[in-house]
C-alpha cells in the first residue's frame, strides 16, 4: 500500500508552521504508524531534506511520549491505543492522512509535531505524591486494602501522561489527567493525610498553567489511550468541593507544600 | 589496574550492616554544601535523586526525555521480587540470594547479591506507602505470582504494568523534591561527556535538545543511572532512544566496562515481521505461569496449530526441564527456542517462532481468569499481530532485552573513577551472566533508594571544598571535544542516514554475537565493525542544524558510541572462552547442549580499560570468591 501524508511542519516555537504533503514509499500494512513515518524520514534524509520531528520512545504504548493528531483524532483512529500502537492496516491504500501536533496553549510546539508537556510535571510537583521519606514506610501488609479499592486505584494510575486528553478538549482542560492522579491517591488509605491539600494544590497548579475548565463533553476519555474514565473528573470535583469546605472551617489555610 | 571491590569482611549476613556502621557520615548542615548530579530518571536515577535530596544534598537530575516519568523502566511488565515470604512457601533472604546467584550462572558477587535480597523487602514497603497500586487478594493483602528461575511465589505486581507503577512512585517522590526546590530537574538534556579533574569525576557536559546549547555542570559526585546498552543490537525491546552514551563516554574517561558480553535475550517477544521493523515488543514472562510453550514434533509442519494433535506437539521446555518446565530461566528458554527453530520446527511465516499456548489454562480456569491476569498483554498482542490469543496460540521468539554488563562498580556502587557512581542496569553488579525475571526493578530501586544513599557519604565525607569551578581547564578540554564531534556530524554531508548504519551494526551484532557465539563469527565481527565505523564517520548524513531540535544529530552521537561499544562487546565475548548465562559460546557446551562454564579460568569479572583511540583495551580481572555458595552446574531439570 501507499499513502500520502499531509503533515504539520514548523521550524521552532517562534516560527509559523504549515502543512506539507509527502508521498510514502511502498508500505506493509503490518507496519506501525511511526514506522511509516520512519521510512518517509529515511527518504527525506536521503533527499537532503530535514526529517519530520516527532516524539516517541517506548513504541509500546506505555511511556506516553508519542503524541500526534491523526485525521483530527489524538492518537489516531482507534480507541484505547496510543499513536505508537496504531498500525497501517487501519488505513486504506491511497489515503491522504493528516498529521498534526497536539494543539493546546499550555503545550507549545517545539518543532514540527513535538510539543512541550512540562505543565503536567508542574501539576504533579504541586501535590501528586504521598509524602513518605525513603526508609520510613511500615510493612506493606500492615495496611490491608480491599481488592476493589486497589483495582480502582490501578485504573486511575494507568494514565501515561501523554496529554491527549488536553489536545482533544476544546477548552484544553487537564481535568482527566488531574482527576486520575487525585483519585488514585485520595482513594487509597496511604493518601488520606494529604487528601485536601493534594486536590487544592494540584487544581491551583492546573489553573496556573493555563489549562481550561471541563464542560462535560468528555472528548478526553474518548481519546485516552488507557481509556481512563471521566468518572475520575467527577471524583476530582467532589474532592475539590469537600476540601474547599473543610478548609473554610479552619482558622488558617494550610501551606501548600509539606 | 588492581580492582578492589571493597567488600566488607565478616559473615555474609552482617556485611551490609557492618558497612553502614563503619561508614563515614556527612553532618546534616554540611550536606547542603554538596552538589550531586544524577544522570537518568528511571527507577534507579529517580529513586536516588529523590532520596539524596531528602537527606539534604543539593541534587541536579538530568534526563533526555521531556519529563522524568518517561524513562524505559516504565515498560517493565511483570513484577518485582522481594523475599517477604508472604506466601509462606519457604522463601527467605537466603533463597532469593541463592536463586539470583544461581540464575546468574555463578558470575556475580555474593556480597552484592545478598544485600540486594536483604533490602528487597524494604522496596515493597516503600512503594506500597507511596500509593503504588499493587495487586491484592480479596482479604486486602498483597498478591504474588511466580517468575522464571524460582520455585516460590515472590513476585509483586501491578497488573501487567509493574514497571510503570514503580516508576511513577519514584517519579512522585522525585516530583515532591523538585517542588520543594531540593532537586533541580533538567529535562530535554543529554549528557555528552564526563569531566574528570585530578582523577575524580567532577562534572559533565550536556546538550539541551531543544536549543542545542552545550552546558557545563560541576559537582562533588556524578551518578549515572542511564540504563542498559541493548540498542547496540538495534532491534530490541528497549525504547528507541535508550542509549549507552553516558556510560560509554565515562568509560572513555577511565571507568572500566565490565562483562559487556553478558546480554540477555528474552524468550517471550513478538517475532520480527519485516525489514521496516523499529522495535520488538516483549510479552511478559509472567505469561509462562499459565502458557505452555511448544512446536510441532515434525520438521516443516505447516498445519495450523489447532490442527496439530496433542501427541504431535513437542512441549520442549516441559520435556527437557521437568521441574521448572515453562518457567525455566530466560537464557535457557531462549536457547531452547533457537534450537527447535534451527532444527526447522519453528512456526509462523518466517519459521522463527514458537507457540505460547493458553488453551489448557483457559479450559482449566476459564477465559475470564486469564483475561483478568493478562488481559492487557493479550490486547497488546492483538494490536501488533492482529491475532486473538484467546483463540490461537501466541507466537513468540527471543529478543534482546537487557544487559547484565555495565560499568564496573565496587560494593559501594562507585566505579574505579572516584566520585563516579553507577546504578541500575548501567552497572554490572548483581545479575552475573543472566538476570532472573522481576529482578531488574528490584535492583534499580535497591540501588537508588537504599544502597547509594548509604554509600555515597563515604566518598563525599573527604571531599568538602573539592568541587571545581566550571572554568577549570578540564571543562574547556572536554567541551571542545564535544563540540568538535557535533561539528563533524553536521558538516559531513555524507550519503547515508544514521538509521541505516544503526541497522547494519545491529544485524552484524545479532548475527555474530547474538544467541550463539563462535570464535570464527566473533573474529569476523571484529573485522567488520571497525570497517563499518570508518564508513560511518566518513559517510553519515545529518540534516538540520546545531542550535535546534535535531533528532538525527542526537542519534548520530548515540550510534557512534554503539559502534565502539559493539566492538568491545564482541572482544569480551571472544575472550570469555566458556559459556555462562546469556553468553553462549557454541564451542563450549555439554553433551546435551547446555552452557559449559570453565570456573578455573573464568570465575572472574572482566573489566576493560580504555587505552585510547584505535588501541586494544586492557583487560583487568576481579576474581569472584564464593564463600557461601558452592558453584555448581545449573540444573533446572
Ligand atoms: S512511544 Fe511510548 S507510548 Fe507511544
Amino acid at each position: 500500500m501507499k499513502v500520502k501524508i499531509k503533515v504539520w511542519r514548523q521550524k521552532n516555537q517562534e516560527s509559523k508552521g504549515g502543512f506539507k504533503v509527502y508521498d510514502s514509499p511502498e508500505l506493509n500494512s503490518n507496519m506501525s504508524f511511526l514506522e511509516m513515518l520512519d521510512v518517509i524520514n529515511e527518504d527525506l534524509t536521503d533527499q537532503g531534506e530535514e526529517p519530520i520531528a516527532f516524539d516517541h520512545d517506548c513504541r509500546e504504548g506505555i511511556c506516553g511520549t508519542c503524541s500526534l493528531v491523526i485525521d483530527g483524532k489524538p492518537h489516531g483512529p482507534h480507541q484505547g491505543v496510543a499513536t505508537c500502537q496504531t498500525y497501517m492496516r487501519s488505513f486504506e491504500d491511497g489515503d491522504i492522512i493528516t498529521v498534526e501536533p497536539f494543539r493546546a496553549d499550555p503545550f507549545p510546539i517545539i518543532k514540527d509535531l513535538v510539543v512541550n508537556r512540562k505543565p503536567f510535571d508542574k501539576i504533579i510537583q504541586a501535590g501528586g505524591f504521598v509524602t513518605v521519606r525513603t526508609g520510613s514506610a511500615p510493612d506493606a501488609n500492615a495496611i490491608p486494602i480491599s481488592k476493589e479499592v486497589a483495582d480502582t486505584a490501578m485504573d486511575a494510575a494507568a494514565c501515561i501522561g501523554c496529554g491527549a486528553c488536553v489536545a482533544a478538549c476544546k477548552n484544553a482542560s487537564a481535568m482527566l489527567f488531574v482527576g486520575a492522579k487525585v483519585s488514585q491517591l485520595n482513594g487509597l488509605p496511604q493518601g488520606q493525610a494529604e487528601k485536601d491539600n493534594r486536590v487544592l494544590n494540584m487544581v491551583a497548579a492546573m489553573d496556573e498553567a493555563g489549562f481550561g475548565n471541563c464542560t462535560n463533553q468528555y472528548e478526553c476519555s474518548a481519546v485516552c489511550p488507557k481509556l481512563i474514565t471521566h468518572d475520575f473528573i467527577s471524583q476530582l470535583n467532589r474532592d475539590f468541593v469537600a476540601a474547599t469546605v473543610r478548609k473554610s472551617f479552619k482558622s488558617k489555610p494550610s501551606t501548600a507544600k509539606l | 589496574m588492581k580492582l578492589d571491590a571493597k567488600i566488607p569482611s565478616g559473615p555474609l549476613k552482617e556485611k551490609w550492616e557492618k558497612y553502614i556502621a563503619d561508614s563515614k557520615l556527612v553532618n546534616p548542615t554540611n550536606k547542603r554544601k554538596y552538589d550531586i548530579i544524577v544522570v537518568g530518571s528511571g527507577l534507579a536515577g529517580g529513586s536516588a535523586a529523590a532520596t539524596l535530596a531528602e537527606l539534604g544534598y543539593r541534587v541536579k537530575c538530568i534526563c533526555f526525555h521531556d519529563s522524568p516519568r518517561r524513562a524505559h523502566s516504565i515498560a517493565a511488565q511483570g513484577g518485582v521480587n522481594a523475599a517477604k515470604n508472604y506466601q509462606n512457601d519457604g522463601d527467605s533472604v537466603y533463597r532469593l540470594f541463592y536463586d539470583t546467584v544461581k540464575g546468574g550462572d555463578f558470575r556475580s558477587r555474593e556480597a552484592n547479591v545478598y544485600r540486594l535480597a536483604q533490602v528487597s523487602s524494604n522496596i515493597i514497603d516503600q512503594c506500597a506507602a507511596q500509593g503504588v497500586p499493587f495487586a491484592r487478594e480479596y482479604g486486602g493483602l498483597l498478591a504474588n505470582r511466580s517468575f522464571g528461575g524460582a520455585q516460590v511465589s515472590r513476585t509483586f505486581y501491578a497488573r501487567g504494568q509493574t514497571g510503570q507503577q514503580l516508576l511513577l512512585g519514584a517519579y512522585s517522590a522525585l516530583s515532591r523534591q523538585i517542588g520543594l526546590g531540593t532537586v533541580e530537574m533538567l529535562p530535554y538534556t543529554e549528557m555528552l561527556d564526563l569531566v574528570v579533574v585530578d582523577g575524580h569525576a567532577k562534572g559533565i557536559i550536556t546538550r539541551n535538545l531543544v536549543t542545542g546549547e552545550i552546558d557545563r555542570h560541576a559537582a562533588d559526585a556524578v551518578v549515572l543511572a542511564t540504563g542498559g546498552y541493548g540498542n547496540v543490537f538495534n532491534l530490541s525491546t528497549y525504547a528507541r532512544n535508550s542509549n549507552a552514551t553516558a556510560i560509554w563516554r565515562a568509560h572513555k574517561r577511565g571507568a572500566c566496562f565490565a562483562n559487556p558480553c553478558y546480554t540477555q535475550i528474552h524468550p517471550t517477544c513478538i517475532p520480527v515481521s519485516g525489514e521496516y521493523q523499529s522495535k520488538l515488543t516483549l510479552m511478559s514472562e509472567s505469561l509462562r505461569n499459565d502458557g505452555r510453550i511448544w512446536v510441532p514434533k515434525k520438521v516443516g509442519d505447516k498445519r495450523a496449530p489447532g490442527d496439530i494433535p496433542e501427541d504431535e506437539r513437542d512441549y520442549y521446555l516441559e520435556r527437557k526441564y521437568p521441574s521448572f518446565g515453562n518457567l525455566a530461566p530466560r537464557d535457557i528458554s531462549s536457547r531452547a527456542a533457537k534450537q527447535v527453530c534451527d532444527e526447522g520446527r519453528g512456526v509462523g511465516e518466517t519459521g522463527l517462532g514458537v507457540y505460547l499456548d493458553f488453551e489448557d489454562a483457559i479450559s482449566r480456569l476459564g477465559e475470564s481468569v486469564i483475561r483478568e491476569r493478562y488481559g492487557n498483554l493479550f490486547d497488546i498482542y492483538k494490536e501488533i499481530t492482529n491475532e486473538n490469543a484467546y483463540e490461537v496460540p501466541m507466537r513468540i521468539y527471543p529478543a534482546v532485552h537487557y544487559t547484565m554488563g555495565g560499568l564496573w562498580v565496587d560494593y559501594g556502587l562507585m566505579s574505579n573513577l572516584p566520585g563516579l557512581f553507577v546504578l541500575g542496569e548501567a552497572n554490572f553488579s548483581d545479575h552475573g551472566a543472566n538476570r532472573l525475571g522481576a529482578s531488574a526493578l528490584m535492583q534499580g530501586l535497591a540501588d537508588g533508594y537504599f544502597v547509594l544513599p548509604n554509600t555515597i557519604n563515604n566518598y563525599l565525607a573527604g571531599q568538602l571544598g573539592n568541587r571545581p569551578s566550571t572554568d577549570h581547564a578540564s571543562f574547556d578540554e572536554v567541551e571542545d571535544e564535544v563540540k568538535e564531534t557535533i561539528n563533524h556530524f553536521l558538516n559531513n554531508k555524507g550519503k547515508r542516514s544514521v538509521s541505516s548504519f544503526h541497522k547494519e551494526l545491529g544485524n552484524l551484532m545479532w548475527t555474530y554475537c547474538g544467541m550463539g557465539r563462535t570464535k570464527e563469527g566473533l573474529t569476523k565481527a571484529l573485522e567488520l565493525i571497525p570497517q563499518l565505523r570508518e564508513e560511518f564517520w566518513k559517510n553519515v548524513n545529518i540534516p538540520g542544524e546545531e542550535g535546534e531540535w535535531n533528532q538525527s544529530l542526537e542519534k548520530a552521537g548515540r550510534v557512534a558510541d554503539f559502534m565502539e561499544l559493539g566492538e568491545l562487546l564482541c572482544r569480551d565475548a571472544l575472550t570469555r572462552e566458556e559459556s555462562c548465562g546469556g553468553h553462549f559460546r557454541e564451542e563450549h557446551q555439554t553433551g546435551d547442549g547446555e552452557a559449559l562454564r570453565h570456573d578455573d579460568e573464568f570465575a572472574s569479572v572482566f573489566a576493560w580499560e580504555y587505552q585510547g583511540k584505535g588501541k586494544t583495551p586492557l583487560l583487568n580481572k576481579e576474581s569472584l570468591e564464593y564463600e557461601n555458595i558452592q558453584m555448581a552446574t545449573r540444573n533446572y531439570k
